[in-house]
């Protein structure tokens, strides 16, 4: 099956280190571009393009004020790589919770020696 | 003291084309967590994940010493790695190869291994564990996600059934 194009899957729009680096920063909050390109310490024209990318994947929304162009994160496109990697957490969240119990038990053994001491 | 169990969930996150990162914080000291990740009788507690039985808890805690982690659910599905031990500091860090059994190899090929990096720092009691999980690729990354217990134990299913009809 021929790789999907990087415009129309999240997936391979985020595979691209700067744009992960931009969701990143974008996660903290609606940014102006001057923000990213500060943040990233690209070219204008580099951080645009990056930009571009998530939007067409609906990765990130955009929005005038004034003269400048904020972006902000929308999640919901990400959905699908959440969607993706859940079982995996989920497995490694069952695993700890597994982890605690045993942990809780090391710790009252411990305690119990430190009192016959 | 506090004796509450943690209940949260592991956070997954993919730091680069090539890595899974894998972050929890528990309610105990460190060199306890390490302990529960060294010992094989420890280990057989709690690596199953609630989904099975774990087999095989091999450990030689050691430079260049082996381990062999198996478990099997209830249907019988076997999930194994193995690896070896590259970097020991007690209580703090451990790095491992790690091999997924489960993607077969072609003959003659390099085994596909993991690099895996535990780290634990402790802060009022109270250990964060980081495991960083570095492929050699990403479709090895990606195969491993994709192998989560539930879908691999479905497609491993699917398989032995498409073998079995084409046996017939």
């Amino acid at each position: 099956m021929a790789r999907a194009a990087t415009t129309t899957d999240a997936f391979n729009a985020v595979a691209e280190p700067r744009r992960r680096q931009i969701l990143d920063v974008l996660a903290g909050g609606e940014r102006p571009v001057n923000d990213l390109v500060h943040e990233l310490g690209l070219a204008q024209p580099q951080v645009s393009k990056h930009l571009r990318v998530l939007r067409e994947v609906g990765a990130v929304d955009v929005r005038d004020e004034g003269r400048q162009r904020m972006y902000r994160l929308n999640g919901h496109a990400l959905k699908p790589i959440h969607d993706w990697i859940a079982p995996f957490e989920r497995s490694w969240s069952e695993r700890f919770e597994a982890l605690d119990d045993v942990l809780e038990q090391l710790k009252k053994e411990a305690d119990d020696d430190d009192g016959h001491d | 003291m506090t004796t509450a169990t943690t209940s949260r969930t592991a956070k997954v996150t993919l730091p680069a084309d090539d890595q899974i990162l894998i972050t929890r914080e528990f309610n105990a000291p460190r060199h306890l967590v390490y302990k529960a990740w060294t010992t094989p009788e420890l280990v057989r507690r709690w690596w199953h994940a609630k989904r099975g039985e774990v087999t095989v808890a091999e450990i030689d805690l050691r430079v260049g010493g082996r381990w062999r982690w198996v478990m099997v659910t209830p249907d019988g599905f076997e999930v194994g790695f193995h690896g070896e031990y590259r970097e020991l500091v007690p209580d703090e860090r451990i790095v491992c190869t790690e091999v997924y059994e489960g993607i077969p190899v072609p003959d003659g090929a390099p085994e596909p291994a993991a690099v895996n990096t535990l780290t634990l720092t402790e802060a009022d009691g109270r250990t964060t564990l980081s495991l960083l999980i570095q492929h050699g690729s990403r479709e090895a990354r990606d195969a491993v996600i994709e192998s989560g217990m539930e879908n691999g134990l479905q497609d491993a299913l699917d398989l032995v059934e498409e073998l079995a009809v084409s046996l017939r």
